[in-house]
């Protein structure tokens, strides 16, 4: 390549930065001719505040931190465009192993179905308060995060008010396993190879995945400052096809071993390999010696995993509302609409003959098993995309929605 | 100047650091500083605090859930905004430039603040420019003893004089273009690798 392009990207230390990884470490941001440089970070704050003053052109970030940005909800903001997700999935629950000694009582068993864990956890609950004893206190990494979301969905739609039946507080994941060992919280959830730290090490146990409370999930994006994104169309669509051949390398599970080593080595998260291939493999060690199959766990390139829904950001922007972050307003609506640029993704694969949805949203838990759908290019085949409370997400029908899961319907 | 003294928080791990920061803010007139280093129990000691202004290190891991407590939690009893004024973007880029952030409480006027972050971005900076003279110091000990372990190894197997090794390796770094440092370096790791098993094992 004659012309090269530098792009400075921030990464935080997790699994699903794998992406970005392969993109500079097999070659594929190089043969694009860009010089793909990965800065490691401490925080999500860093993150953003990072690429608010250009510090960093592109990061890995939270799939609903771009959205959060643009409202104005974060005390730094910038203009933050999502032109590409970096794959669906990839988080579980764990709890600390007396309170799975609890929900096991209740009936929880280890198969990770979230209606029957979450079931034992409510009993768990109620018990605990007519004890009187403490609320129990879950983690999650963020306020504008997956895990926040979707944590707080499973405990509602089991019946669990997020915000008094039990105590939600932030912790960065790679304390997780420790503050969990530490008897300081209860149970997190968190992207991987944070889960598998606390089975391994013999103080965690998972209840449920990602992938169980919502199919085909979004979990981190490419966060762009739309600054740079307007200065160097080029450079972000060389960039887009370099993690597009990066997703499809790091579906291939011939490369898995090779993956696991690069994520394990120093530059990145600096942990043991044998913490990477479960969520890789789908072979999930749930803890107490068993292992559940979750072919579905973390998917990097099939079912269109790479491609910016707007239902996706949508869905989080429901979520805002419903846990008192934002207001529901036409004007915020269309941000959040803006956020996520598909037009984007399209015009810089269309060169790949990549598979690309023809549409820019969909009706999420619309699919109950996989379906091809129409596409240019390649041929397409989305779902399931099911919540696991069998609710349906139309973004046509937002307002609807919005009332609809009102924790107090009144 | 300051009518009332601000209380300001000051939470960074590093404690030499926090120390010439409050060092700082006191010589510029601020009585009302806390130093804290440990985030554990954070909460209550904001709310025994109640700073106006908080100074943390961007270093520090637990950013995220400390803007998540300055945003939501009981413990902080006025809204936090962040930096001295978010559409102040040249010093928002001095601050992360210089590894700090600062959050203020809102309603604050911003020419009483500015000061402060001005200060802390500063301080920051000095502390960055000493480590990194340390660094430097301790770069050029260890490359001292790399050259004096080379000269060693070349005295020994090609019985020169210290003067004749040391200009050996010169002239070697001379015509490769690179420092006597990593000639050095070169040298002392080919003879590790060379030297029957048992010997130069340390």
């Amino acid at each position: 390549m004659s012309a090269q392009h530098h792009v400075t990207a921030g990464f935080i230390p997790l699994l699903d930065s794998a992406l970005l990884v392969a993109a500079r470490e097999v070659g594929f941001a190089a043969r694009e001719g860009i010089d793909l440089t990965l800065v490691r970070e401490t925080s999500w704050a860093n993150i953003r505040d990072r690429l608010a003053v250009g510090h960093f052109d592109v990061a890995h970030m939270l799939a609903p931190m771009p959205i959060a940005c643009n409202l104005g909800l974060t005390p730094v903001t910038s203009d933050t465009l999502v032109p590409m997700a970096l794959g669906l999935g990839g988080n579980a629950v764990t709890v600390a192993i007396d309170l799975w000694d609890e929900m096991a009582e209740f009936g929880a068993r280890p198969d990770l179905d979230p209606t029957m864990t979450g079931r034992a956890l409510d009993a768990v609950i109620s018990r605990r308060a007519a004890e009187g004893g403490d609320p129990l206190r879950f983690a999650v990494v963020h306020p504008h995060s997956g895990h926040n979301y979707e944590l707080r969905y499973w405990l509602a739609a089991c019946g669990i008010m997020p915000d008094c039946d039990v105590e939600i507080v932030i912790v960065p994941p790679p304390l997780m396993p420790d503050a969990l060992a530490a008897g300081r919280i209860d149970g997190y959830c968190v992207g991987e190879p944070w889960n598998m730290a606390s089975v391994l090490a013999g103080t965690g146990r998972i209840v449920t995945v990602k992938a169980a409370i919502w199919k085909s999930s979004p979990e981190k994006v490419l966060g762009v400052s739309a600054a740079w994104a307007e200065a160097n169309p080029d450079t972000l669509s060389a960039l887009l096809r370099a993690l597009f051949r990066s997703a499809l390398w790091c579906a291939d599970a011939s490369n898995r071993d090779d993956l696991a080593d690069m994520l394990a080595a120093p530059a990145y998260l600096a942990r043991p390999r044998e913490w990477m291939l479960p969520a890789l493999s789908g072979r999930i060690r749930i803890g107490g010696g068993e292992e559940r199959l979750v072919e579905d766990f973390f998917i990097p390139h099939a079912k269109a995993a790479t491609f910016p829904w707007k239902s996706h950001a949508l869905w989080y922007y429901t979520q805002m509302v419903r846990w008192g972050q934002v207001c529901a307003t036409r004007d915020n609506e269309a941000v959040v609409r803006d956020t996520y640029r598909p037009d984007i993704y399209r015009a810089a694969l269309k060169p790949l003959g990549a598979a690309l949805p023809g549409a820019n949203a969909k009706v999420e838990g619309a699919l109950a098993r996989p379906t091809a759908v129409g596409s240019a290019g390649a041929s397409l085949e989305l779902g399931p995309d099911g919540f696991f409370d069998g609710t349906i997400f139309d973004p046509d029908e937002l307002d609807i929605y919005i009332v609809g899961q009102r924790p107090d319907p009144e | 100047m300051a009518t009332t003294s601000l209380a300001i928080l000051v939470i960074d791990e590093n404690r030499i650091r926090a120390s010439i920061i409050e060092e700082g803010l006191r010589e510029a007139g601020h009585d009302d500083v806390t130093l804290v280093h440990d985030v554990s129990g954070i909460a209550r000691r904001i709310a025994e605090i109640n700073p106006d202004v908080i100074v943390i290190d961007l270093e520090n891991p637990n950013r995220d859930m400390l803007e998540n407590m300055f945003q939501l939690s009981r413990a902080v009893k006025r809204p936090i905004a962040m930096f001295v004024d978010r559409s102040d973007q040249a010093s928002i880029e001095a601050a992360v430039d210089a590894g700090v952030s600062a959050y203020v409480v809102d309603g604050l006027k911003r020419e009483r603040v500015k000061p402060i972050l001005d200060m802390a971005i500063s301080r920051f900076n000095a502390f960055s420019r000493l480590a990194r003279e340390l660094d430097e110091v301790r770069g050029e000990l260890e490359n001292r003893k790399l050259i004096e372990r080379a000269k060693g190894i070349l005295m020994q197997s090609k019985g020169l004089s210290e003067d004749a090794a040391y200009a050996l390796l010169r002239k070697t770094a001379m015509n490769q273009n690179r420092k006597i440092a990593e000639i050095a370096q070169s040298l002392v790791t080919a003879a590790g690798l060379l030297s029957p098993p048992g010997e130069n094992d340390e």
